[in-house]
């Protein structure tokens, strides 16, 4: 079967995949190891309704509607009036060299054919690349694409600047502020993630086009409101880390056919969703097929993979140290169970080869715990 | 984290209940705390909503700013807040004590006999008041944007106290998330430990249900709103939102009011389930014991209180946008030497803190299987007194032979360096070299040196003073290094600053 077909099969019957975006594709980074999450994501499953079938619907992913009213207003701030504000910005806080600039608006009346906004970008992107050294364009409403277990994901940066210094830069609009020249280093990871998938998009468009991909910096440019105002500033933002880890998820998820190799034949994770559009699988059925799949769970996937009740339901049922944090699993001697660990400490379980480290640690604490804290242990 | 603490966790999973991380609290409970529940508008920066605040659990100050996303009413609700904040601070500095000073002890000095202490739910809460206290002590009280003068003093208190916060051993302003994670392990992640309510539940389940269930039911944010400082985004779909447009519509005064007192009430609805939590958890931090350099650490803290007071009453200037290179420098040197002072009292005043060491080989507990009091050297042309005691362990133990400067709690100005280390079986024999603390003579004086079947603790850690770094005067800072720091200067631009 081809994986296409091996992906379909997993999504079910005449599902449309569901499409990625810079957020999920940054997401992807977050938890590297889970097999059923790389699976999910390959095959385009709708990991919210699949959670909500399994009675463990996502807590993730909500958005306050002020936050984003907020971030829409800043960003058509930044924007308005051809850039002309940004342009200042890039001048004066990055002191980049732009002696004159025009603007450029791919975005077409007719967005609903992707592909055709990405082709325009690309030609356009690419001109610029041919184009003299003198010449500043903002590209507005690019259209760039990734390729994601052998789909497409077209993705959209908030703007691209060329040519600053001979480079393209991604620039990323964000409307967490930017206070006495520092902002929340949370905020500031997650923006570097994001704008590291629009740096790796725009490399392959280069290439694409018979073009140098170095030619896109990696710094991105990040524009946030300026301490209490809706004042904008601009700073660089380094992305090479983030690249590295973002290839390398690619790179795995590219590999898609191993992962699929793995499964048990049959699996899917079709809802069977009836004329109404909801599902007529069981959850306890559509339960099984998912933990047919290895997952690894840990307490970052709560707040980056919808299925993260449904993994840390059967987390806590498998009594698991890794759900109580990494470092925990790490600092129990890399037990996997917080009964065996306690077993091990109370001496009631005889460790085995592999676990007699791990165990005279255990024991210790354990001594050490009921001696100075007796009742309180 | 350390495997002590995660052993805690895992048999608090495993019982289903929160276990004490030690046997004492390090933080010191004020009688009368003032506790502060801040909301804010999110995606904004710092647009407050509402906060609850108050020294008395039934006696609650709710503010409510109408309209947060107008920079008037948020200058408004800072006001308002301001006249719960500083009466608390003016109150606590009433009284003073006077405390012995110099070499001998003869002269006096005073100190504040009170400091105010400050209770947010947790760590964003802190961000949320460095963040107004960073808008509002910027303010000018005259001239075009005057603010009353109320805004910007509370402003440089707000700022005064996030700086202190990040002193590791200051109980000037507490997150009461991070509080409670000094004293009790869950069988949850820290992660998870950063919700109050779930936390609590861990700590203080209703009767009939374990910590972990009770950890399950108040993550709904419907029976348990989010401690703030942002709040639910069903919330604000659902309520806020759309009462902020129809008070934004409002087309006569009296309907904007009724407006008002419904999303006053609602609000009030989020704030009051995290404000029990936090005076909740006082009460169970009250409980537990506190360790015997608590104390120590609270005078610290009324010194620096007292020190702020007279700053601000002598010259009032407020805090720069920006620390200059010397006073990060020193800031540094401080945090570094109050946190190293703080993990050695913490390990004395608490043998399951003294643990993690004595687990990690950096440490050991034992006794005193032998012991030469009288024995002495002759390194020069001088005969010294250089006692001898050998210590039965069964700790892990990862020091050397020639390893020096170690003291035990009970001896702190007698020094013990390490001549021979011995394993036999389980155990560790260890041979330690003693100088210091022992009489004049070449006799110990009796019970100056650990006897024979005694117990005695061995580390690096200290409690005693250290110097602090050397700095220049700010005059004589070389050229080279940039030379004098400017003085920062609030200028008419910082007082304009827009807030919107
Ligand atoms: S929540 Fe589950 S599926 Fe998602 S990344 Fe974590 S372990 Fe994998």
């Amino acid at each position: 079967m081809s994986t296409q077909l091996r992906l379909d099969a997993l999504r079910g019957s005449g599902v449309i995949a569901k499409p990625h975006n810079a957020r999920t594709i940054a997401a992807l980074t977050r938890n590297p190891g889970c097999t059923r999450r790389a699976v999910m994501d390959a095959a385009g499953v709708d990991k919210d309704k699949t959670a909500a079938a399994t009675g463990h619907p996502a807590s993730i992913g909500k958005l306050s509607p002020l936050a984003v009213a907020r971030g829409q207003g800043f960003e058509a701030r930044v924007k308005s009036q051809g850039g002309a504000e940004l342009l200042r910005l890039l001048r004066e806080n990055l002191g980049l060299p732009i002696p004159q600039a025009h603007y450029l608006d791919l975005g077409g009346d007719d967005d609903s054919v992707i592909g055709g906004r990405y082709l325009r970008s690309r030609s356009a992107l690419a001109a610029s690349a041919d184009s003299g050294p003198d010449a500043g364009t903002l590209f507005d409403h690019p259209m760039l694409r990734l390729q994601i277990a052998g789909v497409w994901v077209y993705l959209e940066p908030d703007m691209v600047a060329f040519r600053l210094e001979d480079k393209f830069y991604i620039i990323e609009i964000k409307s967490f502020a930017i206070v006495d020249g520092v902002a929340d280093p949370g905020d500031v990871t997650r923006a570097a993630i994001q704008s590291s998938v629009y740096v790796l998009a725009l490399r392959n468009l280069l290439a694409d086009a018979g073009h140098d991909p170095n030619l896109v910096a990696d710094q991105v440019i990040l524009v946030c409101p300026k301490d209490f105002s809706n004042q904008p500033t601009a700073h660089f933002v380094d992305v090479r880390k983030q690249l590295t880890v973002l290839r390398r998820q690619l790179a795995r998820m590219a590999d898609i056919d191993r992962l699929l190799d793995s499964l048990p034949d049959g699996v899917t994770f079709d809802l069977a969703p009836d004329a109404h559009g909801l599902p007529t699988r069981s959850a306890a059925d559509l339960a099984h097929a998912l933990r047919s799949v290895e997952a690894r769970y840990a307490p970052e996937c709560l707040s980056a993979c919808e299925l993260a009740l449904f993994c840390r339901h059967d987390a806590h049922d498998a009594h698991s140290t890794a759900a109580l944090g990494r470092t925990v699993r790490e600092e129990l001697g890399g037990v996997d169970c917080t009964s065996t660990a306690v077993a091990l400490g109370t001496g009631t379980l005889v460790p085995t080869d592999d676990l007699v480290q791990a165990a005279e640690t255990l024991r210790a604490a354990h001594a050490l715990r009921t001696a100075i804290l007796g009742q309180l242990a | 984290m350390s495997t002590l603490t995660s052993y805690a966790r895992a048999l608090a999973a495993e019982t289903g209940q929160a276990k004490r991380l030690g046997t004492v609290r390090h933080l010191h409970v004020h009688d009368r705390p003032l506790v502060i529940v801040p909301l804010t508008l999110a995606g904004e920066t710092n647009a407050p909503v509402a906060a609850m605040a108050g020294s008395q659990h039934d006696k609650p100050t709710v503010i409510v700013a109408g309209q947060p996303r107008m920079r008037s009413k948020r200058l408004d609700f800072a006001a308002e807040l301001a006249e719960v904040v500083l009466p608390f601070i003016t109150e606590c500095a009433q009284r003073i004590e006077y405390v012995p000073t110099g070499r001998d002890g003869s002269e006096m000095r005073t100190r504040m006999a009170d400091a105010p202490q400050l209770w947010v739910p947790n760590p964003g809460g802190i961000s949320y008041l460095r963040m107004l206290g960073r808008m509002t002590r910027l303010r000018k009280t005259v001239g075009e944007y005057a603010v009353p003068l109320p805004v910007p003093e509370m402003g440089k208190w707000l700022t005064w106290f996030a700086e202190q916060s990040e002193f590791a051993d200051t109980s000037l302003l507490q997150a009461t998330t991070r509080a409670l994670s000094g004293v009790w392990a869950t069988g949850q992640s820290s992660v998870e430990d950063g919700n109050l309510a779930a936390l609590m539940a861990w700590i203080a389940p209703p009767p009939g249900q374990s910590g972990a269930q009770a950890a399950r039911r108040a993550e709904d944010p419907v029976t348990c709103p989010p401690a703030g400082p942002s709040t639910d985004p069903t919330f604000d779909a659902v309520v806020l939102k759309p009462a902020l447009d129809a008070i934004d519509k409002a087309t006569s005064d009296a309907a904007r009011a009724r407006l008002l007192q419904r999303l006053a009430d609602d609000l009030t609805g989020q704030l009051q389930p995290t404000w029990d939590l936090v005076w909740q958890a006082i009460e169970a931090l009250r409980a537990i014991p506190a360790g015997n350099h608590v104390p120590h650490r609270w005078e610290r803290d009324r010194d620096n209180f007292g020190g702020y007071y007279q700053h601000l009453a002598s010259d009032g200037r407020p805090q720069a946008r920006r620390d200059n290179a010397e006073r990060s420098a020193r800031r540094l040197n401080d945090l570094e030497r109050r946190l190293a002072l703080y993990d050695a009292q913490r390990a004395f005043d608490d043998p399951m803190v003294m643990a993690e060491y004595r687990m990690g080989g950096d440490a050991f507990c034992g006794n005193v299987i032998h012991a030469e009091p009288d024995r002495t050297v002759k390194p020069g042309n001088r005969r010294q007194l250089r006692p001898l005691i050998v210590v039965q362990t069964t700790d892990p133990l990862r020091l050397l032979p020639g390893d020096a400067d170690l003291t035990d709690q009970q001896r702190p100005k007698q020094t013990a360096t390490i001549l021979d280390v011995q394993h036999s079986g389980t155990a560790t024999h260890v041979t330690l070299e003693l100088s210091g603390s022992m009489g004049r003579g070449l006799t110990a004086t009796p019970g100056s040196v650990p006897e024979r079947g005694g117990t005695v603790t061995y580390s690096r850690l200290r409690t005693g003073y250290s110097a602090p770094g050397a700095f220049p005067d700010r005059d004589s800072i070389p050229w080279t290094h940039g030379g004098p720091p400017a003085q920062h200067i609030a200028t008419e631009d910082d007082a304009r600053e827009e807030w919107s």
